[in-house]
């Protein structure tokens, strides 16, 4: 897929003799050193990735780990000390002036952690500062704007102020108000932060929906892991100015790149305190010796799954077979499933805790059985759910 | 020890005195020489404009021009302060001094009017700079502490006698409150407000007057109001070198030991001091 968005050896040096101290950082000198040293704070550190047209992108880090800074270098409102942004294949770190108000204005758009609002300006006008700045005339940008408010699910509202609506609400607007340009990229520090824990997941899920209906090329910021994992398609970890892991959330999950990264998913893990129970998934299965290889075959083609558990009568486990060998089965004209049932899969109880699971899932390709006491198959484990499960999203066991 | 000081103080005396006043009175000569040109240039142009209004002003049937105070004082600021008006306005046309009343008016209009004219882009460039804002606050400080008087002479010699000169030095008097509140009206806008019209590009001048300016007005007309009762504290002061109006009533009262008249006028200035405090004010909000 083409990158949509590249940034390539990012540093943004803080403080008013930049040269010395990114000589040092050149060096390999770390950054405390460089402040004591020079009085300049690194703010990033050599960052490097790609995003892909319609990704999600989730930077994430701790406080002042300078996640804020590298989103403002990409629409240039902090001037990195070093390093390319590339846009479309434009450099916007060398563009003129000119040239980086014309994309500002029609290809990024930004949300802000405190919404940012004009409390001088009703929610209309709000949403219609990006159309403003272009010129467009009043009767085209109110349009868009309304048509902006409607999809964030504030329309009647237009002609409030910030100050009647709540903090949901106004981050709605903030976020209408970045989609009324219909930008190619969306910027978003932290966007959910200052909104409470409730209101805050029916943003995400609103998100997620926009999200499926535009596909904006999204850059997110959070420091909330769950955040992370729910939101982003892909999530670089920043730490001290750098940016210490890039990966899909299972690859953060099950293997952290760094102690720090295994730091900060253990903390989750903790946090929640979620067993096998709560994220597995219905199991399907067949009973033995009761279905034939062309029934199990057909249900592994209609779920789209690469292996079936097997059970008996009463449910218990036996094992699990794969599609090619029922296929073989079936080529052969054999009718029993015996010969090709393997009893080696991986199992589980219910009540294994979430961070042991990553440990199983780490190891194996095919899912996890949740077997009770009695052997009894209750569910399976795949990587999605449990990903999913840590992201804070119940899985409904039968749809 | 007392040998030491006696030393010092020895080898202070013999420093030449620092002639200040001297230097002052050359500068002075000096710029008069080569300004004059243009300073008197400038004072014309202003005394057409003052006196221009001062006219209109007057021409004006006094009831007629009443009316549109109240009915402005109404819209803006409501309706007690339209009846405020009402009365005071009333009370100055009963006393019989509408006329010089007029002429102050004129003379405050315009004073505060290049207050504005100067002082806002002033304010807008120091919040803007660091530099200006560094040479800015001295200048300032020095021109609202240094006595009236002390300018008031030297303004002769380059505006002539009479209403210009009052302006200027009422202009120096009270330009400083809207330069400082402009400026901190401006630096007070939110970071991320400022941010915000960045990222969806904006020019300078769209974050100037779509953001900065409309999140400053009520701190930018605190410093306006500042400025129109500081002004209106010079009417006096301003009286002594040729500028008529409520001023020079005072003035001559004063000179004359007529309190009654004295007194009249001072109500007036107060009177015309409140409907437009209350005006200002309430454009602010
Ligand atoms: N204007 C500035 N001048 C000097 N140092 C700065 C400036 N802005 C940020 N920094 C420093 O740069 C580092 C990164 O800051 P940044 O705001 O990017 O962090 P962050 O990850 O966004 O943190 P948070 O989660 O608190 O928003 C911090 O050490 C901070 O002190
Ligand atoms: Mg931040």
């Amino acid at each position: 897929m083409e990158s949509k968005l590249i940034v390539q050896h990012l540093t943004k040096i803080y403080g008013n003799n930049t040269a010395k101290a990114y000589e040092m950082l050149k060096q390999g000198l770390p950054n405390d050193e460089i402040r004591k040293k020079t009085k300049q704070v690194v703010g990033v550190r050599d960052a490097s990735f790609a995003v892909n047209e319609g990704e999600c992108f989730v930077i994430m880090g701790l406080s002042g780990s300078g996640k804020s800074t590298l989103l403002r270098c990409i629409n240039q409102l902090i001037k990195p000390t070093a390093g390319k942004i590339i846009l479309d294949g434009q450099n916007l770190a060398i563009l003129p002036s000119k040239e980086l108000i014309e994309i500002r204005r029609k290809k990024i758009g930004m949300v802000f952690q405190r919404f940012a609002l004009l409390p001088n300006r009703t929610i209309v006008d709000n949403v219609a500062y990006g159309l403003e700045v272009q010129s467009m005339p009043r009767d085209e940008r109110y349009k868009k704007s309304l048509a902006a408010i409607e999809m964030v699910g504030l329309k009647g509202w237009e002609h409030y102020y910030p100050a009647n609506l709540s903090g949901g609400m106004q981050q709605r607007v903030g976020i209408a108000r970045a989609l009324a340009t219909n930008p190619d990229v969306l910027l978003m520090d932290e966007p959910f932060s200052a909104l409470d824990p409730l209101i805050r997941q029916d943003m995400q899920d609103e998100l997620l929906e926009i999200q499926k209906k535009l596909h904006k090329t999204i850059i997110f910021i959070t420091h909330d892991l769950d955040e992370a994992l729910k939101i982003g398609e892909r999530i670089a970890l920043m730490k001290d100015a750098q940016i210490v892991q890039i990966g899909e959330p299972e690859d953060i999950l099950l293997s952290p790149a760094t102690e720090y990264v295994a730091r900060f998913v253990e903390n989750v893990n903790r946090s929640k305190a979620l067993t096998a129970s709560t994220v597995m998934m219905k199991p399907r299965s067949i009973i033995h010796p009761r279905t034939g290889p062309r029934t199990a075959l057909h249900l592994m083609e209609k779920y789209g799954i690469s292996s079936l558990f097997v059970t008996d009568q009463q449910g218990g486990l036996i094992g699990y077979i794969k599609p090619e060998d029922a296929a073989e089965l079936i080529n052969q004209g054999i009718k029993k499933l015996d010969t090709i049932i393997k009893d080696d899969a991986p199992t589980t109880n219910l009540d294994t805790p979430l961070s042991d699971l990553l440990e199983i899932l780490a190891h194996t390709k095919i899912p996890v059985a949740v077997i009770d006491e009695q052997n009894i198959l209750k569910g399976v484990l795949v990587r999605g759910a449990v990903i999913a499960g840590l992201a804070g999203e119940r899985m409904r066991f039968d749809e | 020890m007392s040998n030491f000081f006696g030393l010092i103080s020895e080898w202070f005396e013999s420093i030449p005195r620092i002639p200040l006043a001297e230097w002052t009175d050359t500068m002075i000569a000096f710029l008069t020489l080569h300004l004059r040109g243009t300073t008197r240039a400038i004072s014309e142009v202003l005394q057409t404009y003052i006196v221009g209004l001062q006219d209109l002003l007057t021409i004006i049937p006094p009831l007629l021009l009443i009316l549109l105070i109240v009915i402005i004082a109404w819209r803006v600021a409501g309706k007690s302060v339209a009846l405020l008006s009402a009365l005071g306005l009333l009370f100055i046309l009963n006393i019989e001094l509408w006329d010089v009343t007029m002429q102050t008016l004129a003379m405050l209009i315009i004073a505060v009017f290049l207050c504005v004219l100067i002082g806002l882009p002033l304010g807008i460039l120091a919040a803007k700079n660091h530099t200006v804002h560094r040479i800015i606050t001295p200048i300032l400080d020095f021109m609202q502490t240094l006595p009236a008087f002390v300018y008031l002479l030297p303004a002769i010699p380059f505006f002539g006698l009479g209403v210009v000169p009052a302006v200027i030095t009422t202009l120096i008097f009270a330009m400083p409150p809207v330069i400082r509140l402009t400026n901190l009206g401006i630096k007070q806008v939110p970071h991320d407000l400022m941010e915000l019209g960045e990222s969806f590009g904006s020019t300078f001048f769209q974050i100037l007057f779509r953001i900065e300016l409309p999140l400053a007005k009520s701190t930018i007309f605190a410093g306006i109001n500042q400025c129109i009762m500081l002004s209106l504290s010079m009417v006096v002061i301003a009286a002594m070198i040729g500028a008529k109006g409520l001023g020079g009533i005072v003035w001559s009262a004063i000179q004359t030991l007529n309190m009654g008249m004295g007194f009249e006028a001072g109500v007036a200035l107060v009177i015309l001091a409140i409907i437009l405090d209350r005006i200002t004010q309430s454009f602010g909000r």
